[in-house]
């Protein structure tokens, strides 16, 4: 039938036997996301619009997680404005403080994506949920408002780009060094409205989490979404965080791609995105010596559990650098949680890090470890634009939890293989 | 329709953190985005740019975050068309989504020309250079959104 894994998704949700790329349809919603930054905005043109209607107040989830716990009275107002109004309307996945995470890493920990569903989000890596082989994808405020009332989106059934994964990743080398290696070898438009199909035979080898993380930066390619295929691995993920039966959709062989990489796995070298774009990367026998000032763990890219094991397995019993403000923030109060029963707390305080509650924070310049003109960051984030996280003149470098908490150590960009 | 306009201009991927930095996200009124507009990549930007002037970019026009409130500060801004060479897709569809009009167009702008755009028929002028270039409509269901006046209106039917 010609149609990939991410047509066939949508083709489902539009109610067609088939769709072809480029075509404009309009489909329904399983789940719709808003954070405390975009759903301001979307209120505003609900409440404007004069709709009264929700389409299922179980399929909206509001997640107060970028300026959370509230930075300044302006983010108070803000946020009041959404718990008002999720009251209001009795919305049941309105995350605050208390239950919150950062909504990528939240909303599968919560079972509220399972994989075959169709999902928007007011925020552009809800990209991040095609590890589950589910289509998602960011969208802006006004599309959240219509689908919140309605349930429906209208899309441009996207064109795909195949990855052929293949090999094994070596040791220190995970998903944030394979995405990373991706974007830098085609560039932050090279899947320009498309979507990124992940297949091959490595991809039984890459855990949950790299995938999260790989999926996750594909909005950093310009793709419309990234998508992994359903194996035994995230059907046993899905059926340990939800209830919900997941639905499994595979590429047609004779399904159409614009272009095929190959990627092998094993060649994949710790790579770091130099400012300002991810796709500006290099290698570690390209770096020289760059001192850094800071160093953030986290984020919706790489604020899971299996991540704060590999950076506290680098930092144990190790000291940070005197000069490095080292930043540790798990994405939910699940992985806060269980990092401090299995001890992972404890090494990163004895190190010298500080462990946050969940939140956004630094990652957008938000608050939290803001940086000064001239300031250098290694942070396990997503974009490293200009002023990204503070000063217009200050550097974000993008790495993976063992390169940046190598990097904490040593006050410069660090490979880990120096441990 | 038609609209004329002078061209301030910038680069190959300009991301929605320059647009509106994320530290002035704590507000959703226009016009305090408008404020804050372009800042970190031209200081310059809110004190010149006048009413009906056209902001033209590169490639990938857009890219980054999905917040509306990069198409609504531009709007806000006084800029009547954004035109580039290729658009990042949630910017794309966060501008139709709210009424800023967009053009792809890959002809010869540079800064301070005079330029006409004429939706109706696909066409630019460059008043300036004299140059004169196509580009291609909105496909009619996307038409029909921004006919109706906006997403929310075009459903609610
Ligand atoms: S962690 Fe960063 S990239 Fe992820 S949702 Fe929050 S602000 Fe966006």
């Amino acid at each position: 039938m010609k149609m990939t894994m991410t047509q066939k998704i949508l083709a489902a949700h539009a109610g067609k036997a088939f769709v072809k790329a480029d075509e404009l349809i309009m489909a329904k919603l399983d789940l719709v996301l808003g954070n405390d930054v975009t759903s301001p905005v979307a209120i505003n043109e609900y409440n404007k619009a004069c709709i009264n209607t929700i389409f299922d107040r179980s399929k909206i989830a509001l997640v107060m997680d970028h300026f959370t716990p509230n930075k300044d009275i302006k983010a108070a107002e803000q946020t009041k404005q959404v718990r008002d109004w999720a009251r209001e309307k009795e919305i049941v996945n309105f995350f605050d403080v208390g239950d919150m995470g950062v909504e990528h890493a939240l909303l599968p920990e919560k079972g509220l994506v399972v994989s075959g569903d169709l999902v928007i989000g007011a925020d552009s890596h809800t990209c991040t949920y095609g590890a589950l082989g589910a289509f998602s994808t960011g969208v802006g405020s006004t599309d959240m408002a219509a689908g919140m009332a309605y349930g429906k989106a209208w899309f441009k059934v996207p064109r795909a780009i195949k990855f052929n994964l293949f090999g094994k990743l070596n040791k220190w080398v995970s998903g944030k060094d394979v995405i990373l290696h991706i974007i830098g070898m085609i560039g932050v438009d090279g899947a320009l409205y498309k979507s990124m199909e992940f297949c091959g035979e490595g991809v039984k080898r890459l855990t949950m989490d790299d995938r999260f993380t790989i999926c996750n930066m594909a909005i950093e390619a310009g793709a419309k979404n990234g998508i992994f295929p359903v194996d035994e691995k995230t059907l046993a993920y899905v059926r340990a965080h939800s209830k919900r039966e997941p639905k499994i959709f595979t590429a047609d062989d004779d399904a159409e791609y614009e272009q095929v990489y190959d990627i092998d796995l094993s060649k994949i070298k710790p790579t770091v995105a130099f400012p300002h774009l991810p796709s500006n990367t290099k290698t570690f026998d390209q770096i020289g010596d760059i001192s850094i000032d800071q160093v953030v763990i986290g984020s919706c890219t790489n604020g899971r559990y299996s991540d704060f094991e590999i950076a506290a397995s680098i930092l144990k019993g190790k000291k940070v650098n005197k000069d490095v403000r080292v930043i540790v923030i798990p994405s939910t109060q699940k992985i806060y949680l269980d990092m401090m029963e299995s001890g992972l707390t404890k090494i990163f305080i004895e190190s010298g890090c500080i462990v946050s509650t969940p939140t956004c924070g630094p990652c957008l310049g938000g608050h939290m470890g803001i940086l000064a003109k001239g300031e250098r960051c290694v942070a396990t984030t997503n974009r490293n634009f200009v002023g990204r996280m503070g000063h217009p003149e200050s550097e974000v470098y993008l790495a993976s939890p063992a390169v940046a908490s190598t990097s904490a150590i040593f006050g410069k960009i660090t490979s880990p293989d120096a441990i | 329709m038609k609209i004329t306009g002078k061209v301030i201009k910038y680069g190959d991927n300009v991301d929605t953190d320059v647009i509106i930095p994320a530290r002035y996200l704590n507000s959703s009124d226009p016009k305090d985005l408008a404020n804050h507009c372009m800042e970190d990549i031209d200081k310059t930007f809110v004190s010149r740019v006048q009413k009906g002037d056209i902001m033209v970019g590169g490639k990938n026009f857009g890219c980054g975050s999905s917040r509306e409130h990069a198409p609504i500060a531009i709007k806000a801004s006084g800029i009547a068309c954004v035109i580039a060479k290729s658009f990042a897709r949630i910017f794309y569809r966060n501008a139709i989504n709210t009424g800023l009009a967009i053009v792809e167009y890959d002809g010869d702008i540079d800064e301070g020309d005079t330029v006409e755009v004429d939706f109706t028929n696909g066409k630019i002028v460059n008043l300036i250079q004299n140059k004169t270039g196509n580009f291609p409509p909105f496909p009619a269901f996307l038409q029909n959104i921004i006919e109706k006046g906006g997403l929310l209106s075009s459903l609610k039917e």
